[in-house]
């Protein structure tokens, strides 16, 4: 199962290579990793992606709680959250197929970044799903590269729903 | 006033209470040796520096103490390496502070350059590298802080030369914020509750206790708990010492080279109490016929030890002490009814496990056993109170089955890492940490030269360590597997080839003595314990003598091996 991990550590040098060598130490997997600076500069957020049954899961928190310099992990197992990707898709784009892929932009609310001649750039937001879709489509009018950032999650913030 | 990094360094160490370093300088830490005649503390000048890191590790082991080592930048740092991972895996606090170029210099393949945070970064519990001097008593006060406290471990403090040279204000900080850093040390009391609530209605419950007792010092009630209890305990190889030897409730070591009755009893157990133990694959073999009609209650300062290996019932994570003392509160206000009628069978039943398979040898008298000289150690030395370390292979497994432990901090062995070459320098960091009290290596052929060298440390530092090698002229615990598992090809496993160890104590100003028969055997040990100097006893001992019960790598421990 794949799982998305919230991870805060103070932003510090080495931080980032005691996570990763967790992983790769521990035989656990990376599938994407995110990181930047939080609200406070002396904190970083990691959004990290991993795969692993209950007890792998649990032993992936419990090591990375154990790390000196991570001040707290989000099970996003536990907690709601929205999470969200981008990619930059260049794409051909040639005189007949321009408009299409316009219209697929379109519809998937990209935004073109780059234009030439003969290739569009576009950028796309979404959940994983979205992206998916979106690349699928596009890879029928010709992608060149693909570049994505790999998922950001936030929790969601409590929604009170009791009628008064 | 302005104080430099290297007075700084030394201003550290004194509010940390530190006594003696082991270490051995160079280019990159000149600087705080220049500044080290100055004030009051040991240094013992090691000959290489896996040594200053064992002896540190032995130390902290004997004394409960934090160790400290020093050393160069480059090869002096990635010399530490070995002792730094055996210090991690056994949870033992040191702090090494090693040499760095400078740092306009890092990261440019500088002389004597080595990126030592990164190498260590996996085997030290946290490491730093002080980019500037003004970070340097924080950080060390953090690191001595974090190597004692929660589950200990090493800590590795980079001083890059520019930094120890450079002056900043000197405030020793009194209160330590680290976000990220919030041991568990207090056990849930409900958790205490439920533990309690399934051990009265077990009917054949045992203690299994490990090196967490001894690091957090609950030896005591890990007795009372027993006895309350009338539970049989047995330990880990690491617990050796956390629960008198002698006493009627002690089963012996459990695991692979562990005792028949105990093992008998994990298996059969229907309650397993784990205390500061980790189920290491050389405790539980293989791990679906580990403890199988077991509930099992698990004790643990590190939450990642809990459920790592085997399924737990009942977690409690805090230090052994604390949930020692709660649940021994609990026992005291609820004694369990009928205690002698209920646990008589059981106990009967592993009386019958010890007398079905005692641990045996026979001696007769042409070659001397191994298991006797750590026998006769045992006879004539155990009224004083000795520390005995080890090395590794089958010298280190007869000193856990043969010495008989009633103390903590009695046994210094490389459990986790099992390195061989530890035991001596360990003996010598155990010596300076207690100068008045004897102090044997149980050595190996083999192992006793992996830090050979650092006898001249204890000759210089007059540190009369006694070493007692089991001479069987073999790698003699590779040897074994290739006798019982690789049809006696004993490929390079031979160590005929090896020099006169006698006269090679005599080389390094030491004292060497030789038994070569058993009825020679008790006047060696007799002599080496009188000589006020480090002495080297080579027992030349039966070459094919094996370590029984044996549990094949990966059966069932129930599947010994018992000739
Ligand atoms: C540094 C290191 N290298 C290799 C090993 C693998 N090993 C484990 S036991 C052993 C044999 C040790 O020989 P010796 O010290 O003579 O002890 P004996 O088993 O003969 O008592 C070896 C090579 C090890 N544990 N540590
Ligand atoms: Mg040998």
């Amino acid at each position: 199962m794949r799982h998305t991990l919230g991870v805060l550590v103070e932003n510090q040098p080495g931080v980032l290579s005691r996570v990763a060598g967790l992983f790769s130490g521990r035989g656990f997997n990376i599938e994407s990793l995110t990181v930047a600076q939080t609200l406070d500069p002396l904190v970083s957020h990691i959004t990290l992606v991993t795969t692993g049954d209950e007890t792998i899961m649990e032993q992936i928190v419990k090591q990375l709680n154990k790390l000196v310099n991570v001040i707290k992990v989000i099970d996003f197992r536990e907690v709601k959250f929205v999470d969200r990707e981008m990619a930059l898709i260049k794409v051909k784009a040639e005189a007949h197929t321009r408009a299409e892929v316009l219209r697929i932009v379109d519809i998937f609310r990209g935004k073109v970044v780059d234009v030439s001649p003969n290739f569009l750039t576009v950028e796309v937001t979404g959940d994983e799903g979205k992206i998916q879709a979106i690349l699928d489509l596009l890879a029928q009018l010709g992608i060149v590269e693909v570049v994505r950032t790999g998922r950001v999650a936030i929790a969601r913030s409590k929604k009170n729903n009791k009628k008064k | 006033m302005k104080l430099t990094g290297a007075q700084i360094f030394f201003e550290s160490l004194k509010a940390e209470g530190v006594e003696v370093i082991f270490g051995l300088p160079g280019g990159a830490v000149i600087d705080i040796y220049d500044e080290m005649p100055k004030h009051n503390i040991r240094h013992i000048l090691v000959r290489h520096e896996q040594g200053a890191t064992h002896m540190a590790d032995g130390y902290a082991r004997a004394t409960g103490k934090v160790g400290v080592c020093l050393v160069t930048s480059g090869p002096g740092a990635t010399n530490t390496v070995t002792g730094i991972a055996t210090a991690y895996c056994d949870s033992i606090p040191i702090v090494v502070f090693t040499g760095q170029v400078p740092t306009p210099l890092i990261g440019n393949d500088a002389f004597q350059e080595a990126d030592i945070v990164g190498i260590t970064r996996p085997c030290t519990k946290h490491n730093y590298l002080v980019k500037d001097v003004r970070d340097l008593a924080r950080i060390i006060r953090e690191a001595f802080f974090l190597a004692r406290s929660g589950r200990p471990g090493p800590i590795l403090v980079d001083l890059p030369k520019d930094v120890i040279a450079s002056k900043a204000e000197f405030k020793y900080p009194k209160n330590i914020s680290m976000k990220g850093y919030k041991p568990t040390t207090e056990a849930h009391m409900g958790q205490i509750k439920r533990a309690y609530a399934t051990i009265a209605k077990s009917k054949r419950p045992v203690i299994y206790a490990g090196g967490g007792v001894i690091l957090s010092s609950a030896a005591k009630e890990l007795k009372e708990l027993g006895e309350r209890l009338k539970c049989p305990v047995t330990t880990t190889l690491m617990g050796l010492g956390g629960f008198p030897a002698p006493h009627e409730l002690w089963l012996g070591m459990l695991g692979m080279h562990g005792t028949f009755r105990a093992n008998m009893a994990v298996a059969s157990a229907d309650m397993l109490i784990s205390i500061g133990a980790r189920f290491d694959d050389r405790v539980t073999g293989k791990l679906d016929e580990f403890a199988p009609s077991a509930k099992i209650i698990h004790i643990d300062i590190d939450p990642t030890s809990i459920s790592k290996n085997v399924r737990v019932d009942i977690p409690i994570v805090g230090d052994c002490k604390d949930a020692l003392k709660k649940l021994l509160q609990l026992v005291k206000e609820n004694p369990l009814e009928d205690l002698e009628k209920q646990r008589q069978p059981w106990l009967d039943q592993i009386q019958k496990w010890k007398e079905t398979y005692p641990l045996a040898y026979e001696q007769k008298n042409d070659l001397i056993k191994p298991q006797y000289v750590v026998e006769m150690l045992y006879k004539l030395c155990k009224d004083k109170n000795p520390i005995i370390s080890t090395e590794v292979g089958q010298n280190q497994m007869w000193a856990a089955q043969y010495y008989h432990y009633s103390e903590p901090r009695t046994l210094l062995t490389s459990g986790g890492l099992g390195t061989m070459g530890y035991g001596m320098p360990a003996a010598i960091g155990a010596q300076a940490g207690f100068p008045e009290r004897l102090v044997i290596d149980i050595a190996g052929d083999g192992s006793i030269q992996m830090c050979i060298q650092e006898l001249t440390t204890a000759v210089e530092n007059n540190l009369p360590v006694k070493v007692a090698i089991l001479n069987n002229q073999y790698l003699g615990m590779v040897r074994q597997w290739q006798q019982l598992f690789y049809e006696r090809q004993y490929c390079a496993t031979c160590l005929k080839m090896a020099p006169d160890f006698v006269k090679l104590a005599e080389a390094y100003g030491a004292v060497g003595l030789r038994a070569t028969k058993p009825n020679e055997v008790e006047k060696v040990i007799l002599e080496a314990i009188a000589t006020p100097r480090p002495v080297l006893m080579d027992f030349v001992v039966n070459p094919e003598e094996c370590v029984y019960p044996m549990v094949p790598a990966g059966a069932a421990t129930t599947q010994m091996i018992l000739v």
